[in-house]
């Protein structure tokens, strides 16, 4: 099997599984008793708090246990809102292609009469400064967007917007869910406020996730209960997933650079090989995107058939297709920069990771090349568009 | 669990009566680009009967499975009975269809019903839907 959809979820490292079993065998008490036995719990839950805060630049008391990165998007979000609305200011930016975890927790605020302001994204998948710059007000309680899309995994401008919002005392989120382990990250010098991440996206457990938040920025607790989490986040710490996701965490930064130099060379091969496919485009700029991140649209083709072909041949990829999305339209990311509906069904992500060889790539292209070429030759689409019949999207 | 059951994966992955036919008696089209579905309908009728019958569908895998299926079920079929085929029959026939994709059996029952009209409408028939 290829596993090329780490943007869904990584395998876990070793180094993550040891911690893990060795918190579920030797330090399986709970952080909050008294006796020694629950303190060494709590020992450990501290050294890998610590470890996280240090793998970005922040302090241990800025880091925040949660479920994962859709629960620290909301709490994020909700607590800057609360904040907001306490000085009258309710007005909220943000962009057309968050994930749904921001989207969604955004909408609800909506229905509370907050006014939602979600920023165009250029073609190229990447927000401008200059953008935030001019549509933060008075009012604006909080500005939230992502490190780095997990699509098309384009990188944003996020120490400039950190800039702009603090100069303007503006809160800033960013959702780097897709970012944390992958880009080098330091909250101090990028200007975050708050900044989610997710544990199985960078090799650990899934269930598992962090909300930092810079000193001074209350929050609003979402879970009600036990004091853990210094009362912001009920619940008995989930110690084992903590330890595997700060193993993990620690690992991924320390072959950061060298794992990135390999995944972009790679990257860069898929995106050549695919690139020679007839009516297909790259979506998201060429080079600013997450290294291991390739995404194409090909025109006359749906999403769905491609991966299911593709599965057969043992590799996994994922697509924004409407059919694979469960919904009637497709992937509102791409319909964010500006790919019509027709060109997006046609869509494919490969996410890999440092496990992918060169032969793997080879395999990928000469895979992806065959089976958009089998799928347009059974479609009526493709034929009216090669015959004159229907006009092209793609050039 | 798979999404889709063998019989859906087996006409996906080996689609009955792909193509064209020239000349054809009844072609038939429903879908389109922007929602992702368009299937076509070839048929070949030689007194009231389908004698041959191909298909081109862009779409998703039930959309090629549902097409490839109705093709076989109305392939030497009298005109009177593929009038009534319906998309329940395509579906039970793959053997189940997720929920969220019976749409696409729906395509294949109202691609081959628009083929049937556009013979009847070349011929000059007149028929009662």
């Amino acid at each position: 099997m290829i596993y090329a959809d780490n943007a869904a979820t990584t395998k876990m490292c070793k180094v993550s599984i040891e911690a893990m079993t060795d918190c579920i065998e030797k330090f399986w008490g709970n952080p909050s008793s008294l006796y020694a036995f629950g303190q060494n719990a709590a020992e450990k839950l501290n050294q890998a708090r610590k470890t996280i805060a240090e793998c970005i630049g922040a302090d241990s008391a800025e880091i925040y246990f949660t479920s994962g990165g859709s629960e620290s998007d909301n709490q994020a979000i909700i607590s800057a809102a609360n904040i907001g609305a306490k000085k009258h200011k309710k007005h909220i930016i943000s962009s057309t292609f968050e994930h749904h975890a921001v989207l969604h927790a955004l909408k609800k605020l909506e229905k509370e009469n907050f006014e939602i302001e979600l920023l165009d994204v250029h073609e190229n998948g990447i927000i401008l400064p200059q953008q935030i710059s001019d549509a933060i007000r008075n009012d604006t309680c909080l500005v939230t967007v992502m490190f780095a899309n997990n699509e098309i995994g384009t990188i944003q401008p996020i120490t400039e917007i950190g800039r702009i919002c603090h100069d303007k005392k503006v809160i800033f989120h960013t959702d780097a869910v897709q970012a944390t382990g992958h880009l080098p990250i330091n909250v101090v010098e990028q200007n975050i406020d708050m900044l989610s991440m997710s544990a199985h996206k960078f090799n650990g457990p899934k269930g598992i996730g962090v909300l930092y938040v810079r000193r001074g920025v209350p929050l609003t607790t979402l879970i009600e209960g036990g004091a853990q989490e210094r009362g912001k986040r009920a619940g008995t710490e989930n110690v084992p997933a903590i330890m595997g996701m700060a193993a993990a965490l620690k690992e991924s930064c320390y072959n950061m650079a060298k794992s990135n130099k390999k995944l972009i060379e790679l990257r860069e091969k898929i995106i050549d090989g695919l690139s020679k496919i007839p009516y297909s485009v790259l979506n998201g700029d060429k080079k600013n995107r997450l290294p291991g991140n390739v995404n194409f649209c090909f025109e006359g083709i749906e999403g769905e058939s491609l991966l299911l072909l593709l599965d057969d041949r043992g590799i996994c990829a994922s697509s924004g297709s409407a059919c694979t999305s469960g919904s009637l339209d497709p992937s509102h990311v791409l319909l964010a920069i500006g790919r019509p509906h027709e060109v997006a069904h046609g869509s494919l992500r490969l996410s890999i990771d440092e496990n992918i060889s060169e032969a793997d790539v080879g395999y990928i292209v000469r895979s992806v090349t065959e089976i958009v070429d089998y799928l347009r030759n059974l479609s009526p689409l493709w034929k009216d568009k090669i015959t004159g019949k229907r006009k092209f999207f793609l050039i | 669990m798979a999404l889709y059951s063998e019989k859906v994966m087996d006409h996906f992955r080996n689609p009955r009566n792909v193509g064209s036919i020239e000349n054809a008696d009844g072609v038939g089209e429903v879908g389109n680009e922007k929602c992702g579905d368009i299937m076509r309908i070839y048929l070949k009728i030689d007194n009231d009967v389908v004698t041959d019958v191909k298909f081109e569908t862009f779409g998703c895998a039930s959309a090629i499975a549902s097409s490839s299926m109705a093709t076989e079920l109305i392939k030497g079929k009298n005109l009177s009975e593929v009038m009534h085929l319906t998309n329940k029959a395509v579906t039970e026939a793959l053997d189940g269809l997720p929920a969220h994709k019976l749409h696409c059996s729906v395509l294949a029952e109202e691609a081959i019903r628009a083929a049937i009209e556009d013979y009847f409408h070349k011929n000059q028939i007149e028929y009662i839907s």
